[in-house]
This record gives structure tokens, sequence and C-alpha cells, in this order.
């Protein structure tokens, strides 16, 4: 960068510089550090949910247990869900996609690096706002899904936190979305077609539409939900002439989308993984990819299948019934397509691949398990029960996160340079697949057998004790599984960096051409796509006997000598959008307390956007 | 060597299949008081019917794609020394279309069943007895809306009881639902704490949502009971605080008690004899005990049939009706937390401590806590028992 020069421009602040020591990580715009961040920070929100989940199985693991009340109950198993959707799995998701799209598509960074580190310190700053609520009065304690009227009238503080602390996570992920989505259109490298992006990139891209279209309307309802406790309007009050239904309408408009907002970014990481461990293509990646995407359009027509029981009649609960059947079918697509990329495979089963086939056979169960809420009937049963606990932790726990520990194996050795250790990981694969399914599995029966959700104690005299025991034990078996996760990351990364060779799992895809970790320029070159798989087939070529064999290094003539990145432009680290993101938290607590915070909090963002609109483009 | 591998998946099958048979077995097990697959009536019947032919498909698919995953990753694993590359198959659109079109063609085999029950469920029969189902925070009550269930006395207005609904077995009945507020915390006049419940007997019938203001008019479940007996139930819609302890009971009666029931219910509450421990509790009742000790306010929210004290009645539906409270088929009180009766005796530890405090046994319970002496809160015990008729 030493050879740049240009004249300086005047800003509020000097643009900062440094690009290494922990200052950096403050003013960073590179989405590789970004992404770090991201996925630091909601790994350890997945702790903070994996702890209320103790607590919860604690309390449930004997009948009449005094070890939580009700109020102290109600505030943890309503901040699980929250933590786990809100804070671990979107910005996990985001973390992905933010380390590795750019990589994947051959990019230098994301389309606007600046909004990108906004993403992320506005969805920490909104996190530890929600979280503060334990301190100032008590958590919200109404459910992620916060029905009103019970979420407008419920006293204390912790309902205002949920609206607040949901509306400002929102802000980040619409921003995070709005950009991810325009980098994916916009900055693939040359040659990349739409059909030649790897399946990962598709999901990313599909989740990223689907979080356009949707946080909007539960910001609406969030904000309807805020006028009603804090000023008193009457949106929800019945009282009122207001609709306690409409709620439920936006709330699910949006949290059914959300669902595959939470579980496409593991589709994609599964459709990334089998095939690099199969070596083999995935099988009909056309047909995973439509059927993402057609998931994606009709996730938005099946949200009265939460409200079966609401009593909206038979018209209603037909037709959402029929179109709950049909989001099936693209999902069984991909299952059988992955199955399909397993056959006649030469499987190495290490552990993303264990990871990625185990958590391919968890959603199944809850893919199942889903399609007989559509028998609606049956779902006036199921209904609020602990069945539709089991169904969406299969979802979503044997999906999503068996499908983050995947990628957490896979990916590793990019972003840091060092491998996990194999042996202990695929221990933990096991420990994790025994305790999910001993959490999980018996709650089918606890539902069936009459056990409804969200209740802080039951008599032994429903006859569940059983069950509800080896539920307990199974969560305190994740958490050893979780623990031991945690032991080889540090063990791992108390070890020098350094891999024999950049492209460890003999990959697929263009993120492994560059060197692991990759340099903060990420290619020194913009590799010119040719088709899916670029990298496999940079490697790989037929001999005449229509045997693949590999290609020699440095026999392709793509290869240059290497200039060491020293003429790349990237984007300087600013300051600006922490000093936005800061305006959040302060303009929530405004409304919580006093208007003077609120003005604070919109000066802060006034002068922070100022500051970033006239920020010069580079250092000075 | 591969015979041996390829039997591997297939025990394995056999040891998932032998699980999931206990676990089924088990899940069925008649002694559970709530089990949705121990129906006790037509409606949850049906509702467990026409699940059978959706679950019998699903456990093949589960078996089939299971089992296949397992055998496809033992089979295709990779083996020391292979490093020829396996053939490299980018798809197959036949086979593609067809796992598309079959799944789609099942779902829809399925579905057929399901929405015909849609529509039986919603219907309203036009001989079925018309019960109001209250929910508040945290219980529940039952007002017999017939011309025939209307009570002797007073305004001659409908027979009401909390906690326990009573009903002829194999008499279609259908429930109206309505959210209430109620509860003495609630602001003077207007009911307040009014949200979403939802009514729910497994083994009678699948839930429905309780809901407040307009939203809730028409939501109604038909059901019937087909023999004498005793069902439980519990809000199923997260409902505040105590949600968990908001329960209720369905006595289903055969014609001969049934008909004594509905006498006993009609006639005004006993008045206890003079001079009785009962007839002190009375006065604590209604907030008139002896000079210098007052008494709780019960009758600011709790109503007593047809019972009157120095021309003062007891009519408020703030709190649970209370005239049927000493009669055998009470089973269970104050959101169904407590029983009433142990072995046929009065369950007065049960009720001292609710009594003494309401917070305590149930925290945020609307019932306020009097400080009421342990002298008062015996004659109220006494009186609440007396209450059989």
């Amino acid at each position: 960068m030493a050879t740049v020069t240009v004249t300086p421009q005047r800003g509020i602040l000097r643009r900062p510089m440094a690009t290494t020591g922990w200052w950096s990580w403050f003013t960073t715009v590179d989405h590789k550090k970004i992404g770090i961040m991201y996925g630091i920070s909601s790994f350890l929100f997945f702790v903070l949910g994996g702890v209320e989940a103790l607590l919860i199985r604690s309390q449930l693991a004997k009948p009449s247990n005094t070890l939580l009340n009700a109020d102290q109950y109600n505030q943890i198993f309503t901040m699980h869900g929250l933590t786990m959707i809100f804070l671990f799995v979107m910005p996990m998701s985001a973390a992905f996609f933010n380390y590795l799209i750019p990589l994947m598509i051959g990019a230098r960074d994301v389309a606007f690096p600046r909004l990108n580190a906004l993403s992320f310190w506005v969805f920490l700053l909104g996190a530890l706002f929600l979280n503060s609520s334990w301190f100032l009065g008590g958590a919200p304690d109404g459910g992620w899904f916060g029905y009103a009227p019970l979420s407008t009238t419920d006293p204390g503080n912790g309902m205002t936190f949920y609206a607040l602390g949901l509306i400002i996570t929102g802000v980040a992920s619409t921003v995070g979305a709005i950009n991810l989505a325009i980098t994916v259109i916009n900055m693939r490298a040359p040659g990349m077609s739409l059909f030649r992006m790897p399946p990962f990139v598709w999901m990313g891209l599909v989740v990223q539409f689907l979080l356009a279209f949707s946080l909007p309307i539960i910001t609406v309802a969030l904000f309807e939900l805020l006028f009603d406790r804090r000023w008193d309007t009457a949106f929800f009050d019945p009282t009122r002439g207001g609709e306690p239904l409409l709620w439920q309408h936006m709330f699910w408009l949006f949290g059914h989308p959300e669902v595959y907002i939470l579980i496409l970014p593991a589709f994609g990481i599964f459709s990334e993984i089998l095939p690099v461990f199969a070596k083999k293509p995935l099988f009909g990646y056309q047909f995973v990819v439509f059927s993402g995407i057609a998931i994606g359009f009709i996730g938005f027509g099946v949200w009265v299948h939460h409200m079966f029981a609401a009593g909206l009649g038979p018209v209603a609960n037909t037709a959402f019934g029929i179109s709950t059947a049909i989001i099936a079918v693209p999902t069984g697509v991909k299952i059988f397509n992955w199955m399909g990329t397993l056959y006649g495979g030469d499987l190495h089963l290490d552990p993303p691949m264990l990871f990625a086939i185990g958590g391919i056979a968890m959603f199944v169960v809850g893919g199942l398990s889903g399609v007989t809420h559509s028998i609606v009937p049956s779902d006036y049963q199921q209904t609020d029960t602990y069945y539709i606990v089991a169904h969406f932790h299969y979802v979503l726990f044997g999906g999503a996160i068996f499908a983050f520990f995947a990628a957490f194996y896979y990916w590793w050795p990019k972003v840091f340079g060092r491998m996990l250790p194999q042996r202990w990981g695929k221990v933990q694969f096991w420990i994790l697949l025994i305790g999910f399914n001993l959490t999980f599995a018996p709650m089918h029966i606890l539902g069936l057998g009459g056990m409804i959700r969200r209740e802080y104690t039951y008599p032994a005299s429903l006859g569940l004790t059983i069950w509800n025991q080896m539920a307990s034990v199974g969560a305190f078996t994740i958490a050893l599984s979780v623990l031991l996760f945690i032991i080889l990351v540090i063990r791992t990364q108390l070890k020098p960096a350094g891999l024999e060779n950049d492209d460890p799992w003999d990959a697929r895809t263009v993120e492994w051409m560059t060197a692991s970790p990759p340099p903060p320029y990420n290619f020194e070159e913009i590799p010119t796509v040719h088709s899916l798989d670029e990298f496999w087939h940079r490697k790989y070529a037929e001999d005449e006997t229509g045997r693949l064999v590999r290609v020699p290094a440095g026999a392709s003539g793509e290869e240059h000598p290497s200039a060491g990145g020293h003429s790349i432009h990237l984007p300087s680290p600013s300051f600006w959008p922490i000093v936005v993101s800061l305006g959040f938290p302060i303009l929530g607590y405004g409304v919580l307390y006093s208007w003077w915070l609120v003005a604070a909090g919109a000066v802060v963002i006034v002068v922070g956007l100022t500051g970033w609109a006239l920020e010069p483009s580079v250092a000075d | 060597m591969r015979t041996m591998r390829s039997r591997v998946p297939r025990k394995l099958l056999w040891v998932v299949g032998a699980i999931l048979l206990t676990l089924l077995l088990v899940g069925c097990g008649k002694d559970l008081p709530q089990n949705t697959f121990n129906p006790a009536g037509p409606t949850a019947q049906s509702e467990k019917d026409v699940l059978i032919l959706p679950l019998i498909i699903a456990g093949i698919v589960f078996v089939g794609v299971e089992g296949g995953i397992v055998f496809l990753a033992i089979k295709f694993r990779h083996r020391r020394g292979k490093d020829q590359l396996p053939s490299q198959l980018h798809g197959n659109t036949r086979l593609e279309i067809s796992w598309t079109i079959v799944p789609a063609v099942l779902l829809a085999v399925v579905m057929v069943p399901a929405i015909s029950m849609i529509w039986h469920l919603a219907d309203i029969p036009p001989n079925s007895m018309e019960i109001t189902v209250q929910g508040y925070q945290w219980w529940w009550g039952f007002q017999y809306m017939d011309e025939d269930m209307k009570v002797d006395y007073g305004a001659n207005g409908p027979i009401t009881t909390a906690d326990v609904l009573v009903i002829p077995a194999g008499q279609t009945i259908n429930l109206s639902l309505r959210s209430e507020g109620g509860g003495a915390r609630s602001t003077a006049g207007t009911p307040d704490h009014q949200v979403i419940h939802s009514f729910w007997a497994p083994r009678l019938f699948g839930k429905q949502d309780v809901m407040p203001g307009a939203a809730g008019e028409g939501n109604h479940i038909v059901f019937s009971a087909n023999e004498p007996g005793t069902y439980y139930g519990q809000c199923a819609e997260f409902c505040g605080l105590q949600h968990a302890l908001m329960k209720f009971r369905i006595v289903a009666l055969d014609a001969t008690d049934w008909a004594a029931w509905v006498q006993a219910r009609k006639s005004p509450a006993p008045t206890p004899p003079p001079g009785s421990d009962a007839e002190k509790g009375m006065q604590v009742f209604f907030g008139q005990g002896p000079a210098g000790e007052g008494g709780g306010q019960c009758i600011a929210c709790h109503a007593i049939g047809g019972a009157m004290l120095n021309n003062i009645t007891a009519e408020s539906t703030a709190a649970p009706n209370l005239t049927d409270f000493g009669n055998q088929t009470h089973l269970c009180f104050a959101g169904c937390d407590f029983e009433t009766f142990v072995d046929g005796n009065a369950n007065l530890p049960a009720l001292r401590a609710w009594l003494e405090n309401p917070d305590a046994v149930k925290l945020g319970a609307k019932m306020p806590d009097y400080n009421l002496s342990e002298q008062q809160i015996d004659y109220l015990m006494a009186y609440l028992y007396s209450l059989s008729n």
C-alpha cells in the first residue's frame, strides 16, 4: 500500500490505518475478520443459550421440582429460544456467509465493507442490550413468539427489551442481507455465472432475500408491540378494538420464512461438504438449487400452520394444510439428492463428513414429523406440546447445528491455517449424536403423551417422568460434546499456524485456491471461472481412457509468480460503523428510561452517519 | 468380507426398529392421563385415526431413508489403499423427477381424509348441549347455556362451575370458548389480563385457542365422552406466570348421576346451621366476621349461588364460582392445582396452605393474601366444605 499516493481528503476523524493489533478489530472492514468476530460472538451466545437449556432440563428432571420458580423458568425458556434463534443460528450463518461468500465467488470483499462492519456491531450491541435485561428487572418472559395481548400487558420491562432488542438485531440482519445479496449479484469473478456458483452461495442468496422480505414484517409488528406497551396504543388490545390475531399473522408471516433462514445455510453446508468427501460432484446440482429457491418461495405461504388451533376456520386450515404438505416435496428432493451424492462415492468419513451425514439423518426425522403437522386434525392434538419441541429441535439442531459443526471442522484450516484434531472430532460427533437423540427423541413421546410446552413443572401423575429424565441426561451429554469441542478449539489455537497443504481436503471450490488462511486481499489475481467446482476441474482431468487423473501442479498455466499483493487496493478501516452502532442501544435504553437518552442516541447516530458520509475513501 | 459388511446395516435396522417399537408401546401406555393415543371420545378418536396412515408412510420413509443413509455410508466408505476416483456422476434427471413426483402423490393421498376431517370437526350437530368455557388467569370457568340448565334461585342464571366440567357421558357437547379477565387485582370494573388460552383435554379433543375479543367469537369444540369417568386437561397456550398450573378436569356421569347433579346444581347453596363453624365461616367469606376480626373479602371476586347474608349476595365472576365446592364431583380447586378430596375426605392441609398465602403456593396467583387468622381459616374451610347439595 505504500505505493498509493492520493491527495488527503478532509473528514471528521482521520481514517484509521492499522490492520493488525487488537484495536484493528474494532475498525476493520475486512469480511474475514468480521466473519470471525460474528463466529466468536455467536458461539458465545450458543454457550449461553446452552446453559439456559441445561437449566430448563434440570428443572424438568423431576416432577414438581422447585429448582426454578415459574417466573425464573419463563424468563429462561423465552431467552433460550431468542438466544438460539436470533443470537446464535442467524449470526453464525452470517459468520459463514461473511467469511466464505466473497472467497467462494472470487471477490476481494463484500460490496459495502463498512456496512458489513456496521451490521456486525449492531448485532453484537443489540444482543448485549437484550441480555442486559437480566440485570435490569428481568428478562423477557412472554415466549420468543411474544403472543399479544400477554406480551403487551405483561408487567415489568422484559417484553419491552424483547421488542427493542429484536428491532435492533433486525437492523443488523437487514443491512447484512442487502449487502450480501448485492455482493453475490455484482461481485462474482469473471466466468462465474449463477449456475457455476457453489450451492452454499446459492442458499446464501436465497436466505438474504428471505431476510430482506420477512424482517420488515416482524419489525412493524415489534414497533406496534412497543407502542402498545410504552405509549398505550391498542394495536393488539381487544377491549379497545385491537386485534390479537394481527400479531400472530405478522409474527408467523415472518416466523416461518425465518425457519428457512435458519435451515437453508445448513443445506448449503451439506451440499458443499458431501461432494468433497465423496470425491464426486453434487448429485443433481440444479435440482438442489431450484428446490432451495422453491422452499424460499413456498416458505412465505405456510405460516398459518403455526395457528391451526387459533380458530381461523376450515377454509384457512385446509389451504395451509395443503401448502404445508407441499413444502415437504422440495425438502425431500434435497435429501434424495444428497443420498445420490453418497451413492458410488469414495466416502472419507472425517469429522466434517460425519457431521454432515449425521445432520442429514437427523433432519429427516424432523422433516417427517413436520409432515404430520400438515394433518390438521392431528395438529390440534400436537400443537403446543413437546411433540413440536421434538420436531423443531430435530430440524434446527439436527439440521443447523450439526451443519455448523461440520462447517467448523471443514473450514477451520481455511480460516485459521490449523486442523482441528480429526480423531477427537469423531469422538465429539458420536457424543453429540447420542446426546442429541437422548434429549429430543423422548420429546415425541412426551408430546403425544400429553405434556405441553412452556410449563415450568409437571406432576408425577402425568406418567411421563422417565422420558423427562432421559431428555435431561441427554442435554448434559450434548453439553459434554460442546465442552469437548471448546477444548479441542483451545488446544488447536495454541499451536502455531501452518498447514502442510493449503488444500487439506482436496476441495472443489474457489475459496481453496488461495492460501489458508487467506491473505487480506483474498486472491492475488482474481481467478477466471470455467465451471462449477472450478478448483476440482483445475486439479483433475480425464486421460485418454476417460479416467480422472490429477493434473501436475503448474501444468494448467494459471499460476503466475507472486507479487506479494502489494499493488492491490483494499478498503481502509473505519471508525464510523462502531460509532453508529453505539447509538442503537442508547436509543433503546432511552425508550425505556428517558427521553434525554433517546436524544443522545439519535445524536450519536446522526453524527456517526455524517462522519461516515464525509469519510475520505483512503487513509491520509 | 463383502457379505459381512452388507449384513451390518440390516442388523442395525433391526436394533433401531426394536427400540422404536418399544418406545411406541410404552408411549401408548394406557395409564397416562393425557395420552392423545388413548382417545375416550369420537373427536379425539378421529384426530388420532387420520394420523395413522401418515404415520405408517412416515415410518416406511424413515426406515428407508435412515437405513439408506447408513447403508450408503458404510458400503461406500473409503478403504485404505483405494486411490481410484469414483465415477463422476452429475445426476439423473429421470430419477430426480420421480423422487419429486412420488412424494407429492403420497402427500396428496394422505391429505384427503385429513381435509375432510377438518370440515367434519367444524360442524356443530343440532342436538348439542351448549356450554361456555371461560379462560381466566389461571383457571377455567364453565357456564351451562341451555334453557333447562338454569338455576332455580336469584335471577335464574345458568348453572356455573369452575375447574371441573361435569357432563353426561355420550351426549354431544358444543363448547363456546371465551377469554376473560378477572381476578382481584383487576382495575375496577374493567377486566384486565385478557390473554389467549387454549382448551385441551387430550383423551377427548384436540386443542382450540380461547381468544379475547371479537377474534375468538365462533371458536368452539364439539366432543363427547364415550364412558363415564374423569378426564384430564389443561391450558395449552402460554398465558403467563402460572400457565403450567392452569388445569381442569372433565367428569362424565351416567344418566342417573347426571340428573341428580343437575338437580343439586339448580338449588341454592345450603345455609349453614346457626352457631356452627360453617356459619362463622360464611361471615368471614362475606367480610362480616365478628367485631374486630372483619374477615376476608372473598365475595369481592367469588360467587356462591343463592347464598345471602344480611341481604348481601355473592355474585362476582372475577374468580372461581364456589357453589359446589363441597360436592364430590368438584375434584380440584385453584386451577386444579389442588385436590379437593383425598380418599373421599376434605383436603384441609392444601386448602389451608392456599388460604394462608396464595402467592407462596402459586406464585403470582390473583387471589390476595387477606392475612386471615388460623381461626378464620378453620371457619372458612368448614363453610366451603359444607357447600354440597
